[in-house]
């Protein structure tokens, strides 16, 4: 087995996770720069996939699973966006053709992205594998995406005999996430679009591990693993909630103004905001994830709101902790429950205050009568 | 946390019919605890269970600060469930405790006190199951789809949802396009439609779009074409009643009587309205005639009874269209010959 990407986390973790497996005889890792972890037993290859020199290490290791994960957003170790499409673009090409030539090739799976369906007004809520995007995307890593996955299916047409599986990812996240959304995330405050709260979908980095590892042996339902799967944790979250959960406050930016403000964010290196990521957190993007249940029976252990939850619990308490902020909502109850009830004094003993803190106020209705309501909106 | 302290409370009958189990024991809880036994004492932990609506009907007399206590509980407890994020939505963003709570109780004096709406035949949306309430459009800005989703939402006895298909030009626009997705509304595609009807929710849809809205005054309950007949294909496909339902009282709350195109064009909108009072009295004139409003759902017509396949049959998807306009056209008709005045 073949695995690209291996000086990346999730690429290293998939190394080391994927020996184990009995089916697995022997791990090629394969990366353009050593890795910085260990990968175990593996043999790591230091090649570059966008030289031909690939389809040697395909014939020297008789090589018959490929797991393609070097199709990526952001450069490893420096590197403009030049260099990244060209790994994306030109690796994967060169990395099929090599497959083509190599007979010993019987499985191919590709880590793609939900970027491909772009993000737009115009769009239906739910994308299925079907669905063609409205708006397709016009650079950057979603158009890479695009493309490599145009080179995946013409790979498919001409070696039929070969188990080729596109899969989906929506974003990843995780404890040692490092996308661009997972910088984003990590802002202490963030700045959101005004007047737009997008949906998200998220998965989980373990749940990606056991999806690739699925896919990249032999089916055990023949023939059931190989085609185009969308891979998301169930639920959808919106970004206020996210910002609300993660306890990061949001700075509204007018449309017009968000790519100044991303430009200067990535000329002082924080994090990058390409014009797709833009999109994202504007018009926000959500998969059906049907296919990946019934085809390919795989079923996420952790939901959007469980991944999500991993993700803020990693990164530590923002500048508005959710703890912090039910506490004061909590003492302000307490406050006005005090003088709103002095008709019942005789009744009952009162219980002091803090004895309220730790359990919400009950019950829900349509209440008028409290407080600013106009978070929520 | 949050859900499970969620209590039905009179206009919260949506949540008692979704989650009845949940419902019903708290129901029981209430009955188990004597009125007197209030605030005070909370016990940590589970949710307190506070008087139930019929409970709460017959106590403030008695009481009279105990109603505003408990509304005050129940705002606090919304409030920390929001400013956590512990809140769900489905994945079309739709928001149903931001809508039960915050935006329908904002519609709900527009619709009861300004426009007075009468809602006629609400009951010919199913109780359960999904269906497709095909509904004229009109009067300038889409007030009359909001007010068809209050009428939906606090008149049928089963407290339906109504999920609306609105134009792209709502999904684009900022705050608009935030708020709509969290009121459950959705942008007219087939694909989108034909989820949340298999997903058995009340879908509602206004085949005129921009044609009827945006018609001038001259020609108001005059229905337009009904697009190409789409939404009666995908009700067929989902195998859902149609519900034709037509509104009185739109049409007058902004009187267009001219179109100022070039505006429109530059700014990217299919019409741009002028009324008399609009834009003379600059935001005043944004203000619409508090007309007297009928809504009325008409008898369901059912698709069940055709094969999958005459979804794509052009000629039954015409004749379907034709039917559903004609009653809508016709159900129009009666209620303005019925109707005294346009304001009262």
């Amino acid at each position: 087995m073949l695995v690209t990407g291996a000086a990346r986390q999730l690429g290293g973790r998939f190394v080391r996770r994927i020996q184990g497996d009995p089916e697995v005889d022997r791990v090629v890792a394969v990366d353009a720069v050593e890795p910085a972890h260990p990968l175990g037993d593996a043999v790591f290859v230091r090649a570059d996939i966008r030289r031909p020199a690939i389809a040697k290490v395909l014939a020297e290791h008789e090589v018959d699973t490929v797991v393609h994960m070097d199709v990526t957003g952001t450069a490893l170790g420096g590197g403009g966006r030049t260099s990244v499409k060209e790994t994306n673009v030109i690796g994967t090409m060169q990395l099929l053709g090599a497959c083509q030539k190599s007979p010993r090739v019987s499985r191919l799976v590709v880590k793609s992205s939900t970027n491909v369906y772009g993000s737009a007004p115009r769009d239906p809520a739910v994308f299925t594998e079907s669905t063609a995007a409205k708006s397709l995307p016009s650079g950057g890593f979603a158009k890479d995406a695009v493309e490599v996955e145009g080179y995946v299916r013409g790979f498919a047409r001409r070696r039929p005999d070969v188990a080729v599986c596109v899969l989906r990812f929506a974003n990843i996240l995780g404890p040692r996430a490092d996308s661009p959304l997972a910088e984003y995330l990590s802002l202490p405050v963030l700045p959101t679009v005004f007047g737009y709260d997008p949906r998200l979908q998220f998965v989980h980095e373990d749940d990606v591990i056991d999806v690739l590892r699925l896919v990249a042996h032999e089916s055990r339902r023949a023939g059931l693993n190989s085609g185009t799967f969308n891979i998301a944790g169930d639920g959808v979250l919106l970004l206020s909630q996210c910002a609300r959960r993660l306890g990061r406050p949001t700075v509204p930016v007018l449309l017009p103004a968000v790519t100044w403000v991303g430009s200067a964010l990535r000329a002082v290196g924080v994090t990058d905001f390409a014009p797709e990521q833009i999109r994202l957190l504007t018009h926000g993007r959500v998969v059906s994830t049907v296919q990946m249940r019934e085809v390919l029976g795989f079923t996420p252990r952790y939901t959007t709101a469980e991944t999500f939850a991993d993700f803020a619990h990693s990164r530590g308490a923002g500048l508005l902790p959710p703890e912090v902020l039910a506490g004061a909502v909590d003492r302000l109850a307490d406050r006005l429950s005090v003088p709103a009830t002095p008709y019942e004094a005789p009744s009952a003993p009162r219980v002091p205050a803090p004895a309220r803190a730790s359990s919400a106020p009950p019950a829900s209705s349509n209440s008028p009568a409290s407080p600013p309501f106009h978070d929520g909106a | 946390m949050a859900d499970a302290k969620v209590i039905p409370f009179d206009d919260d009958r949506s949540r008692a019919r979704r989650r009845p189990s949940r419902a019903e024991g708290e129901a029981a809880a209430v009955r188990a605890l004597p009125a007197p036994l209030r605030a005070p004492s909370r016990p940590a932990g589970p949710p307190e269970p506070e008087e139930a609506p019929e409970a709460g009907d017959g106590a403030p007399a008695a009481r009279p600060g105990s109603g505003w206590e408990r509304r005050l509980a129940s705002g606090l407890a919304f409030l920390r469930r929001r400013v956590t994020g512990e809140y769900e939505v489905d994945e079309f963003g739709y928001d149903e405790e931001l809508t039960d709570q915050v935006l329908m109780s904002l519609l709900r004096p527009v619709f009861e006190k300004y426009f007075r709406v009468e809602v006629k035949g609400v009951e010919n949306i199913p109780a359960e199951g999904g269906a497709l309430v095909v509904a004229n459009h009109s009067g300038t800005l889409p007030l009359d789809g909001l007010m068809m989703q209050v009428a939906v939402h606090d008149h049928h006895p089963a407290g339906r949802h109504l999920r609306l298909l609105a134009a792209d030009l709502v999904f684009v626009l900022p705050v608009v396009n935030e708020l709509a997705r969290k009121a459950g509304h959705t942008l007219a595609c087939a694909e989108d439609a034909e989820r949340l009807l298999r997903a058995g929710e009340i879908v509602g849809v206004m085949p005129e779009g921009f044609k009827g809205i945006g018609k001038p005054f001259g020609e108001r309950y005059k229905l337009q074409r009904f697009g190409r007949g789409g939404f009666v294909s995908t009700a067929l496909r989902a195998g859902v009643p149609i519900v034709p339902c037509s509104i009185v009282g739109a049409e007058e709350i902004y009187p267009m009587i001219g179109n100022a195109r070039t505006l429109a064009r530059l700014l990217g909108f299919p019409y741009f309205p002028l009324t008399p009072t609009f834009p003379w009295l600059g935001p005043l004139g944004m203000l619409p005639l508090p007309t007297k409003w009928t809504i009325q759902f008409g008898e369901p017509i059912e698709t069940g009874d055709h094969p999958p396949e005459a979804a794509e049959d052009p000629m039954l998807m015409f004749n379907l269209t034709d039917q559903v306009r004609e009653q809508i056209q016709h159900t129009l008709y009666k209620l303005l010959v019925q109707r005294r005045s346009v304001f009262f």
